[in-house]
């Protein structure tokens, strides 16, 4: 009996997170959106600095990880919106999954099409920016590990600010602060391959930031769904 | 626990509290700074402008200290649903967000005499910037939403997240500028805070202690007013509603 | 006196630090107490009009 609702509770879960992916890639979804916003914010930043190629070299770890952050928030202001007012997430909420699995769905599919597209992107921006070649690898490393992070803190501040109309500027308000440690750690990383340092302590820090954020921004969205629904 | 839970019985507490406070924020206030700008010794290196540490230092022990009221405050509306928590945390948060700003400002006030730059980004301005960022989060979140209980819930939630991620934004960001400053550049910590300087940095400490009890006290009597005067106003509107039935 | 005012060379930022502390709560202080006395007012004609309605 339990494996048969296990299985349904899989299917419903994986439902919800294959129809997210769906509709964010479709017309007027906000993956496509959030890519532009990437490549668009960091290609102006040659035109601000300048185009010598050491500096940009120096500065592309932190430029490419700082528009990454941003265009997370771009999209995240739909995340929930969208459900709560047409009231499926209240449908949702009761359905086997509850709040926690809804969340975690929503988390899920916001990472897989949106902030994992922008990791693996960054490598084209690398380029650009004239990164050294023994940099990308840890570049896309610190983006792979640190990205889930950005979803989750993200998933927080839309909880948040689901009942608020207008609410995306509060949105940025509230998560960017909470973003500065996945930076910090993620430049790091990136900035150790430039130096010739390891990059390793700076990862597994990265790492640990991400399981942090993973329970605590999991346990805070869903305390914020339920009191928006209430 | 819920002793305090009654409004009435937290306006009276208040007012026995309140005309000590307001005694020993005036007394504190006026001794701490004789101490500071009269009768305490210049600082061997950086001469008089070691003053500016006895408003600095306090305004930033505060606004750690007012965060920590907040989110205790934030705890307790969320869990134990009592009722007098939520307003704790809002009357708290402007002070807080003021002690902050004022760490800040005099902080880049000592720092330009001191290291020659009003900003550097270290560890300890850099922390209470993103502190600063959370106390405008949670004021803002406050503001955001018509039905206040739930904007003070959602606000509470802020709170607690910023809970947990201020010591990991410390952490970060220390060894973040250990990776970047040169080591010349602050060499504060350790004994080397003369004894006379203890004297004005705890009076004034301690002045600001009192005036946060004075303020917080205040803020939160006007809370509970606006919160009784919200609850008149719902009540006479369904009365008009009842009696434009009754007349239709 | 002048002395005292020009704080070793240092007065800008003493000055400037203390005023701006100053200025900051005592207006929070004030404006505090003037919003607390305007809540009490509120609260005192609302009863009284309760009453008046009765």
């Amino acid at each position: 009996m339990s494996s048969m609702q296990t299985v349904s509770h899989g299917s419903v879960f994986f439902s919800l997170v294959n129809r997210d992916i769906k509709l964010a890639w479709s017309q007027g979804g906000g993956s496509l959106l959030a890519i532009g916003f990437f490549f668009i914010a960091v290609s102006l930043f040659p035109f601000g600095i300048g185009p010598e190629p050491q500096v940009l070299a120096r500065i592309a770890p932190g430029v490419i990880w700082v528009v990454a952050l941003l265009s997370s928030v771009v999209s995240l202001d739909r995340l929930y919106q969208a459900d709560y007012e047409d009231g499926s997430l209240d449908d949702l909420a009761l359905s086997p999954l509850g709040m926690l699995g809804v969340a975690t769905a929503k988390v899920l599919a916001h990472w897989f099409s949106t902030t994992l597209p922008l990791a693996l992107a960054a490598p084209a921006l690398g380029i650009l920016l004239n990164l050294p070649d023994n940099a990308y690898g840890p570049l896309v490393a610190s983006l792979l590990i640190g990205t889930p992070a950005l979803s989750l803190i993200g998933s927080v501040g839309a909880a948040l600010t689901v009942a608020v109309r207008r609410g995306g500027v509060l949105m940025f308000l509230l998560i960017l602060p909470l973003y500065v440690p996945t930076l910090i750690f993620g430049v790091g990383a990136v900035d150790a391959a430039v130096t010739m340092t390891d990059p390793l302590p700076h990862l597994a820090l990265l790492g640990a930031t991400t399981l942090i954020a993973f329970v605590v921004g999991l346990f805070a969205s869903v305390a914020a769904l339920n009191l928006a629904m209430e | 626990m819920h002793r305090f839970a009654n409004p009435a019985q937290f306006n009276r507490l208040a007012d026995v509290v309140l005309p000590w406070a307001i005694g020993l924020t005036v007394l504190l206030s006026v001794a701490g700074l004789y101490y500071a700008l009269f009768s305490s010794p210049p600082d061997y290196q950086q001469g008089e402008s070691v003053r500016v540490m006895y408003v600095h230092v306090p305004a930033a022990w505060m606004g750690m200290f007012v965060y920590m009221v907040m989110a205790a405050a934030s705890f307790t509306a969320l869990v134990w649903r009592h009722p007098l928590a939520l307003l704790a945390g809002k009357a708290a948060a402007p002070i807080g967000a003021i002690f902050t700003a004022l760490a800040l400002i005099t902080g880049m006030l000592w720092g330009k005499p001191m290291w020659g730059t009003y900003w550097v980004w270290d560890g300890r301005l850099t922390s209470v910037l993103v502190q600063f960022f959370l106390y405008l989060g949670y004021m803002a979140l406050w503001q955001a939403m018509e039905d206040e209980e739930k904007a003070g819930r959602a606000a509470s939630i802020l709170a607690l997240v910023g809970v947990v991620n201020i010591p990991i934004i410390k952490f970060s960001v220390d060894w973040w500028s250990t990776l970047h400053q040169p080591a010349s550049v602050m060499r504060l910590d350790g004994p080397t805070i003369d004894g006379a300087m203890l004297v004005p940095l705890f009076l004034m400490a301690a002045a600001y202690q009192a005036y946060f009890v004075v303020v917080f006290l205040w803020r939160m009597k006007l809370e509970i007013n606006n919160r009784k005067l919200s609850v008149m106003r719902q009540a006479s509107l369904q009365n008009t509603e009842t009696q434009m039935e009754v007349a239709g | 006196m002048t002395e005292f005012l020009d704080m070793g060379g240092y007065a800008a930022f003493v000055w400037t630090a203390y005023g701006l502390s100053a200025s900051a709560l005592v207006w929070l202080l004030v404006s505090s107490r003037r919003k607390l006395t305007a809540s009490v007012v509120a609260v005192d004609a609302a009863r009284a009009r309760r009453k008046g309605d009765n």
